[in-house]
């Protein structure tokens, strides 16, 4: 078996203070990720050591220079492994890194309480009576789109074109279970009442290593954040952000198997489509999902039906080689979807963003006798993400158990502050809780300490599942100052 | 013969649209009916003035 060694999310908030349209994303942004409360230290984010501009496919396709350092950028890294930081006018929430799906589903939702927490701490810092509004989505519905990727680190046995020939499908169907619904189409697409996903709409080329524009269904950013001849990173930027813990469960889990028997070489098919650009929003755009696509080499067949044989090979796949639970509860989850998908997808309410906003928005409409367009319908389709607790309306259906949950508020609440326990975050989170202030910069695979001596001391990270409980839990309990640390790790 | 065929085929078709639309509305009157709190309680927290809201959702694009 090959599952990634760790997995994490990326989510860039939506962000605008309300009556104040004039009033800078970039600077409510600052106040937001500024004013965070929680465990956290402000740092340099060590650019120097990213390479976003460097192509997995080689040399010959980087047209990035180095990644632009702008010194207003505010960086934190929290006491649970994350990063928290602006980006693009955004708040942007990185997780830790996780082990598995269900640790990752985790600490992405931890990040909605972050983002949450840190928008109320904002307050006093904005123009009197401004009031932010944070949203967990990914699309303004005036044709700007802001991300969710995901990360799955996977060895660099796995050949990247392999990875592109089994994934591009694959990213394309998993929309039928992988959307956040959306009222409308963006960016020239045909119009449509309602469509599964946010993102669909965005996405013009097939593969390439663009994220902003012309973006690809499989992206080539080759940055592993760790041993870059061990691992390689897939980035994936065609998913979108998800308010059901559920939905981010399945939609992580059945990625992760299906990168694994890809490295195992136990897929007997690519499934390759005609057209997988045409296809990412033709899927999106059919909520019936009835609509054949053309396949390459003659045929046609339906996301779904494209899924179900997925199913078939994965759940083979996992049975064989994966005996650990959390891999059957994501057969269970991702089977009994596309069971329900088929049968009608209504029932899928209970754990779809993309189903469950329908059936508010539509009910509504039809309650009130109102037309698809109207604000109050719009409304509802964007309050579904806010990050408040009151006024977000995902949080009113899970109060009401009409959104399925995976976790309970107390290990949400724990997540937001506390790391992984089985990756390098424990470490990273370790020093945030115990070395706040001799922290002055960070990465992903690297901390860098002053420790008042003539040279700043850098500790390197580059095994992402080294840095853990285990390993270095005794240690950090054991050394009362930064010092300590720095000359036990043999600086 | 052939003629007539073709004539019947769409309105039998009809027939059983028109049934299956008016089972589906009935069982949208149902969903509405268990739904009807939940509409209420979105009423009360829904944002003031959504449609100034929603026109003022602009975001800068992002990744």
């Amino acid at each position: 078996m090959a599952l990634p060694s760790v997995i994490g999310t990326e989510t860039e908030f939506g962000i605008m203070v309300r009556d104040r349209p004039d009033y800078s994303p970039t600077l409510a942004s600052s106040h937001v990720v500024n004013s965070y409360q929680g465990g956290r230290v402000r740092v340099q984010w060590s650019f120097e050591e990213e390479t976003p501009g460097n192509d997995a496919r080689g040399a010959g396709y980087e047209t990035y220079g180095p990644a632009e350092a702008d010194p207003g950028l505010i960086n934190v890294v929290l006491s649970n492994g994350a990063r928290f930081y602006v980006d693009h006018a955004h708040p942007e929430y990185s997780s830790p890194e996780c082990v598995d799906p269900r640790q990752a589903a985790l600490y992405d939702k931890a990040g909605e309480r972050v983002a949450a927490a840190a928008a109320e701490a904002a307050r006093g810092a904005l123009p009197s009576g401004g009031e932010l509004r944070i949203h967990k989505n990914n699309s303004d519905g005036k044709g700007n789109s802001y991300g969710y990727h995901e990360n799955y680190l996977v060895s660099r046995d796995l050949p990247f074109a392999d990875l592109i020939r089994y994934a591009t499908t694959w990213l394309v169907t998993r929309q039928i279970f992988t959307g956040s619904g959306k009222i409308g189409a963006e960016n020239g697409r045909p119009p449509v009442d309602y469509q599964l996903t946010q993102r669909a709409d965005f996405f013009e080329e097939a593969v390439g290593l663009e994220t902003t524009l012309k973006r690809p269904i499989v992206n080539t950013r080759d940055e592993p954040h760790a041993d870059a001849s061990k691992y390689r990173r897939f980035h994936v930027i065609i998913g979108d952000a998800n308010m059901s813990e559920v939905q981010t469960f399945i939609k992580i889990g059945a990625t992760a198997l299906l990168l694994s028997a890809a490295e195992d070489g136990a897929l007997p098919d690519e499934l390759q489509l005609a057209d997988p650009v045409e296809a990412a929003w033709r899927i999106s755009h059919d909520i019936t999902l009835s609509r054949p696509l053309r396949m390459e080499g003659g045929g046609r067949a339906t996301a779904l039906e494209l899924q179900r044989q997925y199913y078939e090979w994965l759940s083979k796949y996992a049975e064989r080689e994966l005996p650990e639970p959390v891999w059957s509860q994501v057969l269970e989850e991702w089977g009994a979807v596309l069971d329900d998908l088929e049968t009608d997808p209504r029932r899928c309410a209970d754990r779809l963003d993309w189903a469950a906003k329908y059936r508010l928005v539509d009910g509504y409409r039809l309650r009130e006798g109102l037309a698809r367009d109207h604000p109050r319908a719009a409304m509802i389709a964007l309050q579904y993400h806010d990050v408040d607790r009151e006024r977000g309306l995902a949080y009113r259906l899970e109060e009401r158990g009409d959104l399925r949950r995976l976790f309970t508020d107390e290990e949400v609440e724990r997540a937001a502050a506390s790391p992984p326990s089985e990756t390098r975050a424990f470490f990273r989170g370790g020093c945030v809780d115990r070395f706040a202030e001799s922290l002055v910069a960070a990465n992903w695979d690297s901390l860098l300490f002053d420790i008042g001596e003539a040279n700043l001391k850098r500790v390197s990270m580059m095994e992402p599942r080294r840095g853990t409980r285990d390993l270095v839990g005794g240690l950090l309990e054991s050394c009362r100052l930064p010092a300590d640390l720095i000359r036990a790790l043999g600086g | 013969m052939a003629q007539e065929r073709k004539g019947k085929q769409p309105a039998a078709r009809d027939r059983t649209e028109d049934a299956e639309r008016i089972d589906a509305r009935e069982a949208d009157e149902g969903q509405m009916e268990k739904i009807d709190d939940l509409l209420d309680e979105i009423d009360s927290v829904l944002e003031e003035n959504a449609e100034e809201f929603v026109k003022n959702y602009v975001q800068k694009g992002g990744q």
